[in-house]
């Protein structure tokens, strides 16, 4: 799939939680092709301590008003600063990166997406894509507390969403892979992203419950390209580049203790 | 050359990563990825932390060995229509020449990179570059096996970068480059410790740049052989500092990976530069420092 350099515009700027923000970019043209579960290296302006780009994972491709979205959790000054942006600004790109998640096996088949954190962000974009090419998704979404439940509204317009808080304030209390819906149901495959104890744990219900797998990984990264070599991950086929090969790996191929 | 605007090893991948970004034949050198005689794995995550213009990396050379290269990597990239120069680096003085040896045979590969200056890799690379009997043995018994262009690259952790620069060139080199990374540690002081995975990494990008030009200064005063300069070039201007104190042609590396089309800009504003300042071409401003 071919990439691009690329400066977008800024056409909204949103704040669903005082720690994240949600870019709505454009362009004049119709964007480029994008898989759900690839990602973007945006170029941070106007703070000299963010060198490197900073990789994001698309969040929703809006066709309908041309739009790409990327929500961001104010991490560092580099997220700091995309919070910054204003409606009409540029923001450089390098896009779409990486793999995505993989495409619909069967028609029908029920796939649970898992997310927690901002890790909720590419499922939105996935269980769009899965809904609409004859998918049964699930959603299955973890966070602190019901503040920082992100995009609720979207995701249940899609399918059905489970949600789980560590204090408790929304849905179930406790981490995502405590919810009963992981007792009453059974799925074809799994998808997910979040931080990585969470997936780890998924993992290995997943690995319990005999299910196939994919997590998105976050590895820190330089180039994007897979052509410094930075952001490995090992396999059962050695270092591969989180970016290049990834981000979306086969639990399968990865030599996590699970 | 078409320009003097080359990449740096480990920087631009094979060149094709970099294909969807830039015409590769614009690009007056691509030196590809370190290659070894055996695979290697390389270090473990994390590789890589960024600091205020720059990064440091201990990526650990990884390649899959020379062996796949010529029979992989170089069928996809021996058709590109500019001068493809493989890295190379080793763990003893055979292993050099091996690797070297099996490149020769090469139509396409014009020239090594010989790296006897990575910081990232024990009980090697840098163990030949840092004396100047090392280094001169390295190039010596690369220089017999190997007939095309050899340039050396040479790394600024010494105490004189010239004489290491004389040692090589007196062994055979037909070129030097300058600078590898310089060796640096970031500590996680929530942690308290390194956050490399082997503590020490190389340091890149901006930063560097005026210890690289300093190195490039006191080697061009030391030997005849032509120099390539590189380290922390982000812009033309900083390629005219290079040219000027005494390099004839530059390599472009962290760069790349803040922006993939960087090497045609620089390419590009160094030939406005000259233009604007009625030189035909760059011979005409290397080593042209006034005073």
């Amino acid at each position: 799939m071919k990439k691009y350099v690329k400066d977008l515009m800024v056409a909204a700027v949103e704040f669903p939680h005082e720690c994240y923000v949600l870019l709505k970019l454009t362009d004049s043209e119709p964007l480029p092709e994008m898989l759900p579960g690839q990602f973007v290296e945006v170029k941070v302006e106007g703070s000299p301590k963010t060198f490197l780009r900073r990789p994001i994972s698309i969040n929703y491709v809006d066709r309908e008003n041309n739009q790409l979205w990327l929500l961001i959790k104010k991490v560092g000054e580099g997220t700091q600063k995309l919070a910054e942006l204003k409606v009409g600004d540029k923001l450089n790109l390098v896009f779409p990166l990486g793999n995505g998640f993989s495409s619909v096996q069967e028609k029908g088949e029920k796939v649970l997406l898992v997310g927690g954190g901002v890790g909720v962000a590419p499922l939105l974009d996935y269980g769009k894509y899965l809904k609409d090419n004859g998918a049964s998704p699930v959603f299955l979404l973890g966070a602190r507390s019901k503040s920082d439940l992100l995009e609720q509204a979207l995701f249940k317009a899609i399918a059905p969403v489970y949600v789980t808080t560590e204090d408790g304030s929304e849905g179930e209390k406790g981490f995502v892979t405590q919810h009963t819906l992981l007792e009453k149901e059974r799925f074809d495959r799994i998808s997910v992203c979040g931080p990585k104890p969470m997936m780890m744990s998924v993992a290995r219900y997943a690995k319990a419950t005999g299910t196939p797998c994919e997590v998105s990984l976050e590895n820190m990264m330089a180039c994007g390209l897979g052509a410094c070599l930075c952001c490995v991950e090992k396999t059962v086929k050695g270092n591969v580049c989180v970016c290049k090969e990834g981000p979306v790996f086969d639990i399968n191929d990865l030599t996590w203790n699970i | 050359m078409k320009n003097p605007v080359m990449t740096a090893s480990g920087t631009f991948g094979y060149g094709v990563e970099f294909a969807d970004f830039v015409n590769l034949e614009d690009i007056g050198g691509i030196i590809v990825k370190g290659t070894t005689l055996q695979p290697r794995e390389g270090n473990d995550y994390p590789r890589m932390v960024e600091m205020a213009s720059g990064m440091l990396n201990c990526v650990g050379l990884q390649n899959k060995g020379v062996d796949y290269f010529c029979e992989h990597i170089y069928p996809e990239i021996k058709d590109i229509q500019t001068n493809m120069i493989v890295n190379v680096s080793g763990f003893s003085i055979d292993d050099y020449a091996e690797c070297a040896a099996r490149i020769n045979a090469l139509d396409n590969i014009p020239a090594i990179e010989l790296n006897i200056s990575c910081p990232n890799v024990k009980h090697g690379g840098m163990a030949f570059g840092v004396t100047p009997e090392g280094a001169s043995a390295v190039v010596k018994a690369v220089r017999e096996v190997y007939q095309k262009t050899l340039i050396v690259k040479l790394s600024p952790n010494v105490t004189s970068i010239a004489d290491i620069a004389l040692a090589v060139q007196d062994a055979g080199a037909d070129a030097v480059s300058l600078i590898n990374t310089i060796m640096g540690m970031v500590i996680d002081i929530e942690k308290r410790k390194p956050v490399l995975s082997i503590a020490t990494g190389g340091m890149s990008g901006p930063a560097v740049k005026p210890v690289a030009v300093r190195c490039v200064w006191q080697v061009a005063k030391a030997v005849h052989i032509p120099i390539v300069g590189l380290g922390g070039i982000m812009t033309a201007e900083d390629a005219i500092e290079f040219f000027l104190a005494g390099a004839s042609a530059i390599e472009i590396g962290t760069a790349n990976f803040i922006d993939p089309t960087i090497t045609v800009k620089v390419a590009n504003g160094i030939n406005d530069w000259l233009d604007r300042h009625g030189c035909k071409s760059v011979n005409e401003i290397v080593g042209q420092l006034d005073g």
